[in-house]
């Protein structure tokens, strides 16, 4: 068994034993297998690749193929303990309204993603005047699959717009490290590579 | 009550020495959907594997239209091997090392369980068109009474493709507290109005037969064999695709170096076809055909709960896995997702997979790795779910 990513790991720990999880772009499904052989979670994902959704059912685990942006409206409000929407949320169509479905979905949501208020992305375009390609971001502006990007800042602004109680901030430094953090302070905006945040449904 | 004893077939033994498996006679009425009730009623059936002590280690499989419930090993009557010989034994997916694996031919079909083609108490005689129509829930309910006479009260898995995946829906929906996980392969909670269409092509084929002789051919000792085969034939282009004939067979002329500018096979695909209807019609029975096919038209599982299929499964603990094939049009990957999606909106525990082959519908019965790895995945996980080795 493989170590699970940092940022991954930093999730698991917010998670509570026998949580009934959906986790939403769970892709190759490293999050749920941990989670339900750890904690004996109740984990569902949903995953667009049909590669990975058919390598975790062969891991025994319950992924159906979909996305984001169509098909959380079919799923009935707050029957899950724990939504997490990991590194996708940059990717949807409709952020705020994938945001809306998952705290309608679940009691709580964890909601990870690159920062793109981070210090070499914000040098990047002030002084080569380019769209940053950077260890978190390492796509051109013409490929990536990141088309909605935001800073901690951003985020935490729709979070509340969404009336979400931000219950935990994690900063992700370089190497995996996470270090709480404060949602409103100018610092991890600066210097953090991404950031989980733990919110409930108000 | 219930007497068990051996099957009775309508065609000679190819393989006398084989296992013909057993078959159970109730005395006690079974109440179709159309009202009428049917007794007595035999139901042939095999098993595979041995039934643990705690009888938790039962995977039910369902067989489709023109099937039967030899699953795996030779065929007694056909000499052949079982249908899903891939997919059933020990160490294969469904491991019979593991697990007891229980197939029983349906009703209304003509492996042994009662039929058109087995005799009416009534008269001595053969049902012919005199037999009922039954549905899929009358299959299940059939299923169920047999899995009672043999002290089974829950299933681990129960799985099948095609109208075997209706049976797995309804078996959910009429049975939802015996069924721990069901795997459903290339089906739909409904048959669409293009397949309805394709078997009545089919059933029109048998009755324009003149050996038909209005479904009482039994009793005239003929069989419609050209318009079966003809309906065969039909249903044959319907489980394959575009790609996969046009791979195998292509243009490609039969024995013959040009065209015969005449009405015999030319092509591969035409003597191919051919066989398909000419062996179809050694195994099965012409009214058999008629019947099975109007039980998967007259399939709609959501019309039972006010046209939401969602409401089908409400409340349900069973573990769903859901598999469809690009390239299956007959039960295409957007219906068996129809199915996902009403589970999703009933907060059901289901997996999703759709494998990419250019097979169409008869991937299921075929050597396809990523359907073996999923049910086996599948499988395992359930059986760990009730602590089986």
């Amino acid at each position: 068994m493989s170590e699970l990513r940092p940022d991954l790991a930093a999730i698991a720990e917010m998670i509570g034993e026998g949580a009934r999880v959906l986790d939403v772009g769970c892709g190759d499904g490293a999050l749920l297998e941990y989670l339900s052989r750890t904690k004996r979670v109740d984990g569902r994902g949903i995953e667009l690749s049909q590669q990975n959704v058919n390598a975790c059912v062969a891991r025994g685990l319950s992924v159906v193929q979909g996305d984001a942006d169509a098909d959380l409206a079919e799923y009935p409000s707050h029957v899950f303990d724990v939504v997490i929407l990991s590194q996708t949320i940059q990717a949807t169509r409709a952020p705020s309204k994938v945001l809306a479905d998952l705290l309608r979905i679940g009691r709580h949501t964890i909601v990870s993603f690159p920062n793109f208020g981070h210090w070499r992305v914000r040098l990047s375009l002030l002084i080569d005047g380019r769209m940053p390609r950077t260890r978190a971001l390492g796509y051109d502006w013409y490929d990536t699959p990141n088309i909605h990007l935001c800073t901690i800042a951003d985020f935490v602004a729709l979070a509340r717009g969404s009336g979400a109680v931000i219950e935990r901030a994690l900063a992700l430094g370089g190497k995996g490290a996470t270090h709480p953090m404060r949602p409103d302070a100018w610092g991890p905006n600066l210097f953090a590579e991404g950031a989980i945040f733990l919110l409930r449904s108000a | 009550m219930a007497e068990l004893g051996s099957p009775k077939f309508l065609r000679r033994l190819e393989a006398p020495g084989v296992d013909q498996g057993r078959a159970i006679t109730f005395d006690r009425p079974l109440v179709l959907d159309c009202g009428r009730e049917l007794v007595p009623l035999t139901i042939a059936y095999m098993t595979y594997g041995t039934l643990n002590a705690a009888k938790n280690n039962v995977v039910l499989v369902c067989h489709a239209l023109s099937l039967d419930q030899f699953v795996t090993g030779r065929h007694p009557v056909t000499a052949k091997p079982g249908w899903w010989e891939t997919m059933v034994g020990p160490g294969k997916p469904i491991d019979t090392n593991r697990f007891f694996v229980i197939c029983a031919n349906v009703i209304g079909g003509c492996m042994g369980t009662t039929g058109p083609a087995s005799v009416d108490p009534a008269t001595g005689k053969p049902y012919g068109l005199s037999f009922p129509v039954v549905t899929i829930r009358d299959m299940v309910r059939a299923q169920a009474m047999l899995l009672d006479a043999l002290g089974i009260e829950q299933i681990l898995c129960v799985t099948g493709g095609s109208m075997g995946g209706m049976q797995v829906l309804q078996w959910v929906a009429s049975y939802p507290e015996r069924v721990i996980s069901a795997l459903p392969i290339a089906t739909a909670a409904r048959h669409s109005a293009q397949n309805i269409a394709f078997h009545e092509v089919g059933r029109q084929a048998i009755m324009a037969d003149p050996d038909w002789r209005g479904g009482n051919y039994q009793n005239e000792g003929v069989q419609p064999s050209k318009g079966l085969a003809v309906a065969r034939m039909a249903a044959h282009i319907t489980y394959l695709s575009e790609a996969a004939l046009q791979r195998k067979f292509g243009r490609s002329l039969q024995n013959r170096n040009g065209l015969s500018f005449a009405f015999g096979p030319d092509f591969q695909i035409e003597s191919y076809l051919h066989h398909q209807g000419m062996t179809f019609v050694d195994r099965f029975d012409a009214n058999s055909y008629l019947y099975i096919t109007r039980a998967m038209d007259y399939f709609d599982l959501a019309a039972d709960y006010n046209g939401v299929l969602a409401e089908a499964f409400i409340g349900t603990k069973t573990r769903f896995g859901i598999v469809s094939f690009t390239s299956d049009w007959l039960f295409p990957t957007s219906e068996n997702k129809r199915v996902a999606h009403a589970l999703n909106a009933a907060a059901a525990n289901v997996s999703f997979v759709e494998i990419e082959t250019d097979r169409g519908h008869d991937a299921f019965l075929l050597d396809e790795p990523e359907l073996f790895a999923a049910v086996r995945g599948f499988l395992n996980s359930a059986a760990a779910s009730r602590g089986i080795e």
